[in-house]
């Protein structure tokens, strides 16, 4: 019934399972890789910044062919109310470098590119290929998948699964539970086109210069979300995002947010003139290290958004993606060195490895802020920016007030808002958090 | 009136969007049902395409034509079995030309 055998299939080709099928292939492995776009990154949807190191530990040099958008040397950090915003920005000339830290790109241009090396590589890339069953043997071990091609099992000593953050396959063998509305949120993003030199005057930039703004704040109404601007080279991406429950219960609609944000003073005239060319939607992994579910098991591995790794709090979702896909694909192939088989004793060898990296580092420090943010998350998204805003306009506005009586109606302000024990305790809670 | 007017939002922004539509295989169905849940309902105003609608009996029905893929209806609704969701046949659905 097997119709044929490889080393390994990866199931998707975003950016875990291409680093996944890049690196195992390179070492030799016989690789199947299946995607059910029409091209890679057909189906996939991202700001996009992209993290250099991570990708630098896997293609050394690929700036030399890789599209890239812009490096960033600008980002802008934004607390908004109806009318204003208040920000933290840092510009450095020091991003300005021979080998630059981050990127902006254009996922359906990246994915093509970095399949293409997934091919160079020696692995099997087959499109337009939906996976429709995990195939089981008698004692519950992966043994290969069925496809929606043909009828037949296509066999694997171990599938990576690199299915995204619906993970249905994975969800639905039982392999882990399906995300929790409270631990996605769903962000929707248009592309807006503008000529190259109006979008380097509007923003100060120096030929592949690069500027981000990311915003908090009353365009969320309440919920917990975020906003983002990103520069690409003649194109602007900008979205919203909310947790998947916070939409539900307050029945906002997304596209509603978004054209609100679109239509706000500060960020109006940055897209002014733009010609939109897309919109899209897609959910992002919010529930940080508690959310992590079991990643490995006889003959399958569970890598990028499907294992839920993200971290929410320094937006970084494709680094920890491709740096989960990499290890897994290094844990194989030594195992396969080795000649030892894909149990699942054997592949916990994957998460030993991945607890020792940045990825699960990092989202265990931040293990309690998804819990903090999502409770009373009107008070970070709502109160506290319109506080802020207020504050700054006392503190700006001349108008023959003693300071001393500005200061103390500001104060007011914030306790009458939250209360002296109300503030004290948001700030112990988000000190520990942060921790 | 503002029904309509976010409607016609949704279609102009859906309008820049390639799509290769599976004829008679809907990847997604709502279950017959009397009275729609919470989340169903939920569902004619969060599903970022706008795909799902309430018909004139108050039951929400689903036109998945424009669907993004996204999954937030999978995540609210799947589980109480009050929808059936499936990713679209290889190729076929949304291809995001900048994604």
């Amino acid at each position: 019934m097997i119709e044929e055998e490889f080393d390994a299939i990866v199931i998707g080709a975003g950016m875990s399972g291409n680093a996944a099928a890049y690196t195992m292939a390179s070492h030799g492995l016989k690789v199947l890789q299946l995607e059910r776009g029409e091209y890679p990154g057909s189906k996939n949807v991202q700001g996009a910044i992209m993290y250099a190191n991570m990708l630098e530990k896997i293609i050394p040099d690929f700036r030399d062919d890789a599209p890239l958008e812009r490096h960033l040397v600008e980002q802008r950090l934004w607390v908004m109310d109806d009318t204003s915003h208040t920000g933290i920005h840092h510009r450095s000339d020091h991003f300005n470098e021979a080998k630059p830290n981050r990127y902006t790109i254009i996922r359906a241009q990246f994915d093509k590119w970095f399949s293409r090396k997934v091919r160079e590589a020696g692995a099997t890339v087959l499109c337009e290929t939906t996976v429709t069953e995990l195939v089981r043997d008698g004692r519950d071990r992966v043994i290969g998948v069925r496809t929606d091609r043909s009828g037949g099992i296509i066999g694997a000593d171990v599938v990576v699964l690199a299915e995204g953050v619906c993970g249905l396959l994975g969800t639905r063998a039982g392999l882990r539970s399906m995300p929790k509305p409270e631990t996605v949120a769903l962000a929707v993003k248009e592309m807006h086109f503008l000529p190259e030199e109006v979008i380097e005057q509007r923003f100060g930039l120096n030929g592949d210069e690069g500027c981000v703004i990311e915003a908090v704040g009353t365009i969320s109404h309440g919920m917990a979300g975020l906003g983002f601007l990103y520069t690409n080279k003649e194109s602007i991406s900008l979205g919203v995002g909310c947790l998947v429950s916070d939409f539900a219960a307050a029945m906002e609609s997304p596209y509603a947010l978004l054209d609100a944000f679109k239509n706000h003073p500060s960020i109006r005239p940055l897209i002014a003139g733009s010609e939109v060319k897309e919109y899209a939607a897609h959910l992002i992994p919010e529930g940080g290290y508690k959310a992590i579910p079991q990643l490995f098991g006889d003959g399958w591995v569970v890598v990028g958004d499907a294992a839920q790794l993200n971290n929410a709090i320094h937006r970084e979702g494709s680094n920890l993606a491709m740096t989960s896909g990499r290890i897994a694909a290094e844990a194989i192939v030594q195992l396969k060195r080795r000649s030892h088989p894909m149990t699942k004793r054997n592949l916990s060898l994957y998460k030993i490895m991945l607890d020792n990296s940045f990825v699960v580092k990092d989202l265990r420090k931040y293990k309690d802020m998804p819990a903090l943010l999502h409770t009373n998350s009107c008070n970070f998204f709502t109160t506290y920016p319109q506080l802020l805003s207020k504050a700054a306009q006392n503190f700006l506005r001349v108008d023959g007030t003693p300071k001393i009586d500005k200061e103390k109606a500001t104060t007011a302000a914030f306790v009458k808002a939250r209360s002296r024990w109300g503030l004290v305790s948001d700030a112990v809670r988000l000190a520990c958090a942060w921790r | 009136m503002t029904m309509a007017v976010t409607k016609l939002r949704v279609e102009d922004k859906l309008y820049h969007n390639r799509y290769l539509v599976d004829p008679g295989r809907p990847h997604i169905k709502v279950r017959p049902h009397e009275k729609p849940s919470p989340n169903l309902l939920a569902l004619t105003r969060v599903c970022p395409a706008k795909c799902y609608e309430l018909n004139d009996a108050g039951q929400v029905e689903i036109t998945p034509d424009g669907c993004m893929e996204c999954g937030t209806c999978r995540i609210l609704c799947e589980a109480s079995g009050e929808i059936e969701w499936n990713y679209p046949r290889g190729g076929f659905g949304v291809l995001f030309k900048f994604g």
